[in-house]
């Protein structure tokens, strides 16, 4: 069968690899809290040089995530269209003055203040998709749930994220098996027939799809009870890693880099810098 | 005398949702390190005293016990699931199902975890316990990247790390190729002589069993235990053909001579046989009056013909290459080889799910590169391992016209070819059925009639019989064999030599993605080299042939089919 992978783990030698679990998760959470809070172009285009910086160092390609990279494009882009659509004045408000550059129609007036308020958002979110995605490409999945543990999440939790990852390739098998055999009975999945007709057949494949799904959760929860999983309020890891120095420092980094975020981005009790007054 | 370290005394079991009690009385004390077989054929109950020792019940499946159940000298009870996993290892049938971790490190390591066992120490005994059943230098492998019999042992291993006094295991050959079975039964084998713990088996495949040293059978019929006796005692009765399990090859082959089975003939082991010259001389008188009836078969016309069929996943491996054979109309064909070998690959490239690289596939001359998936079906049908993973309608008669309706057939038309399907298929009575009631040999007839509907001239069927007992097998290969004699053509991915020996006169042997040999059944058993290479297990037929003198193995092996086909059925 061949595989397609939209997003998943891949295995290089880089810095990044190198780095616990527990640091990217932390990593990344400080940077999207960071990226969410300012608006400040300024610190948004430090935060942006870094995420380059960082993405250089993991040796991951662009190629490697480009569905993502395009899915989260077209989404940005989408977004940017409806806040446009919908508030065409809010940048207008926001920065208090208002300097138009050209009329579409109607309402819609293109002004510099919108377009400075939609760089800044768009910036915002090109500061946290690279980090997001690095966590994703960079960390190996067995490290998932003892890193979700260790920073406070219930291992029950984790462990099923962890198990999520580990049926989906038996599932995805099942399903490629079970709707040739159906497609031999002249089940068509292809877009030949109606819609409706399509989500009828489609039934054919996902119900045996769905019990024969059961069955197994049934098996794996009776293998995990049997050797004593959910005995205790903790557990230890095997695949968990030591912190290291690297990992220190790499969280420093980011408490820093949080502080500098807030304290520059609420020092004068807006979070919108204001080039124009 | 030491204590057992389970004692089942008067006890019963019935399952909350069960109306009935599926253990009774149940009296059962098995001593430390002893090795125990629980036989039995499906619904027997023996699957039921497996979770009972393991704690699945009460504590996963809840019901209503009598009597009292001991393991450790501790009542089940009052014990916990958790409790009991430290003194009873259960390696569950499906060794995907009970591989949780992502890769075999992490899964042995699973129980330790949840003991909250330091990581330092974690790692030392994971390398320890992957030691001893010899997988240490697959600790990074993902489940997917392990061959059926590397997963078994990562399975053991999961359970040996606990240390615990008994292990049990819930048919562990169920999945398994013919030499992967025999190596698991080996590792267990060493695995009891390292750790010394007692080791249970619940499994119905006598013979492959007691490939090594069984102390005892247990055996049970209806919830009950309808024999208790050293393995020896047990084999030389009717016992275990009286209720549903086949006893092994070379008995039933010494029974057929008129030779009778006792405890002074070592019946356990076909090596171990104590034949007496006059028991020899039986077997030879047998074979040769028997010889005679064997007569050469005739081909039919030609059906499905391969050519120089090569495919691959990817580019530059191949998956199967130099593959042909034809077969002939009305045969009844088995396609044997290791897990993996390249037979499932060959029934997809035939259905038209998977297209090949070069070669040609043609029914009765027609190539048939040109159709699709769809086409092809109208003349030939493909039936997965699984009954469950095909069966999409709740009704029965529903389910059998699916694929009629999704043609575009009047009305008329469907009922009466689906009326006369069921009857081919014996299912006419419960047409108004719904799936849920029928049993998994009965499921298994419905997704049969579902693809003769179509009326294929050539049926493929994927490990027809995997995972049942010796009953159900037989029901469901007679019923196969009707339908061959109705003139059916039949194709069957097999690795059950039984099977293959017994129902098909000819077979075609896969081993890594090649042809190694297509030729009768026998022949292929009897054929050392043969045998190894493909991961089959020579029969036991072979060895008890040339122990009693019989220079052709191969054409023992053909009578003792021949005069099973003529006396017995």
């Amino acid at each position: 069968m061949a595989k397609v992978a939209i997003l998943s783990y891949i295995r290089r030698e880089s810095p990044v690899h190198a780095l616990t679990g527990t640091t990217k998760l932390i990593f990344f959470l400080a940077w999207s809290v960071a990226s969410m809070v300012t608006y400040d172009t300024r610190v948004l285009l430090c935060m942006l040089m870094i995420s380059a910086v960082v993405f250089k160092i993991s040796r991951i390609r662009i190629r490697d995530i480009s569905i993502v990279l395009g899915l989260a494009a077209v989404f940005l882009l989408l977004n940017n269209l409806f806040v446009y659509l919908f508030a065409p004045e809010y940048g207008v408000e926001l920065y208090e003055s208002r300097t138009v550059l050209f009329t579409i129609a109607g309402p819609y007036t293109v002004t510099l203040q919108q377009l400075f308020y939609h760089l800044n958002m768009t910036m915002k979110v090109i500061c946290v998709v690279p980090v997001a995605l690095l966590f994703i490409a960079c960390t190996d999945p067995s490290e998932f749930a003892a890193s979700l543990a260790s920073i406070g999440v219930s291992y029950r939790i984790g462990y099923s994220v962890s198990l999520a990852l580990r049926y989906i390739p038996d599932v995805q098998r099942e399903y490629h098996n079970i709707s040739q055999a159906q497609q031999a009975r002249g089940i068509d999945l292809s877009g030949k027939d109606k819609l409706f007709t399509r989500l009828k057949n489609s039934v054919a494949i996902l119900l045996p799809l769905i019990l024969s799904s059961l069955n197994r959760i049934e098996t794996v929860s009776n293998a995990m009870e049997l050797r004593g999983f959910g005995k205790n309020k903790k557990r230890t890891w095997y695949v968990k890693r030591k912190m290291q120095r690297n990992d220190w420092l790499t969280i420093g980094f980011v408490a820093v880099v949080l502080v500098i975020d807030l304290v520059v981005t609420f020092w004068d009790g807006s979070r919108y810098f204001n080039p124009f007054v | 005398m030491t204590t057992p370290v389970i004692s089942f005394q008067d006890y019963g079991f019935q399952y909350m949702s069960q109306a009935e009690p599926t253990l009774h009385h149940i009296n059962l004390d098995i001593y430390p390190g002893e090795r125990v077989l629980i036989a039995g054929t499906s619904g027997s109950g023996k699957s039921t005293i497996g979770n009972c020792i393991n704690g699945l019940i009460p504590f996963a499946y809840p019901g209503k016990s009598t009597g009292r159940l001991l393991v450790d000298g501790k009542e089940t009870q009052e014990s916990s699931i958790f409790e009991l996993s430290h003194v009873v290892g259960t390696v569950l049938q499906d060794t995907d199902g009970q591989f949780i971790g992502l890769t075999v490190g992490e899964d042995i390591a699973f129980a330790p975890e949840n003991d909250c066992v330091p990581q330092e120490e974690m790692k030392q005994l994971v390398d320890q316990v992957a030691g001893l059943v010899d997988i240490v230098h697959h600790l990074e492998y993902a489940p997917h990247e392990l061959s059926g019999g590397q997963k078994q042992r990562v399975s053991l291993a999961g359970v040996m790390v606990e240390e615990v006094k008994v292990l049990l295991f819930d048919e562990p050959l169920a999945n398994l190729d013919p030499a992967a079975g025999r190596t698991t039964i080996e590792l267990i084998d060493m695995v009891h002589e390292r750790t010394g713990a007692a080791v249970i088996i619940i499994e119905h495949r006598l013979e492959d069993v007691l490939w090594r040293r069984m102390d005892r059978i247990i055996l049970m019929h209806e919830g009950q235990i309808i024999a208790d006796m050293p393995t020896a005692r047990l084999l030389s009765g009717n016992l275990l053909l009286q209720h549903g399990i086949r006893e092994p090859l070379y008995l039933t082959a010494l029974r057929y001579a008129g030779v009778e089975i006792r405890e002074a003939l070592n019946p356990e082991h076909v090596d171990g046989l104590q034949l007496q010259q006059e028991d020899k001389e039986q077997v030879r008188r047998w074979y040769h009056s028997q010889r005679v009836g064997i007569r050469q078969e005739q081909h039919g016309q030609e059906l499905l013909q391969i050519r120089d069929l090569k495919f691959g996943y990817t580019p530059d491996t191949y998956t199967l290459q130099d593959v042909n054979f034809t077969i002939y109309k009305g045969e009844m064909v088995s396609i044997v080889g290791r897990n993996g070998a390249g037979k499932s690959t060959l029934a997809k490239l035939i259905c038209g799910f998977e297209k090949p690289v070069c070669g040609t596939i043609s029914m009765e001359g027609r190539d048939l590169k040109g159709d699709t998936i769809k086409e092809r079906a109208a003349y030939i049908g493909y039936v997965m391992q699984n009954p469950n993973q095909m069966i999409s309608k709740p009704m029965i008669w529903d389910e059998v016209e699916m694929a009629l309706v999704q043609s575009g057939m009047p009305k008329e038309e469907r009922t009466r070819r689906v009326e006369e399907t069921l009857k081919i298929c014996g299912l006419y009575p419960f047409r108004n059925w719904p799936v849920s009631a029928l049993s998994f040999g009965q499921k298994k007839r419905v997704t049969i009639a579902s693809i003769l509907v179509q009326r294929p001239q050539i049926i493929i069927l994927d490990e027809p019989t995997a995972g049942q007992d010796y009953h159900h097998y037989t029901e469901i290969m007679d019923f196969l064999k009707e339908l061959n004699e109705k003139g059916y053509t039949i194709l069957m991915i097999t690795h059950d030599m039984h099977l293959m020996l017994e129902y098909t006169k000819r077979a075609i042997v896969f081993s890594d993605g090649r042809m190694l040999a297509d030729n009768t059944a026998a022949h292929v058993l009897n054929n050392p080299e043969l045998v190894q290479a493909a991961n089959l297990k020579e029969t036991s037929l072979y060895t008890l042939s040339l122990a009693c003198g019989i220079e052709e193995p191969q054409v023992f092996t053909e009578c003792f089919i021949g005069y099973e086909q003529k006396e017995v059925r």
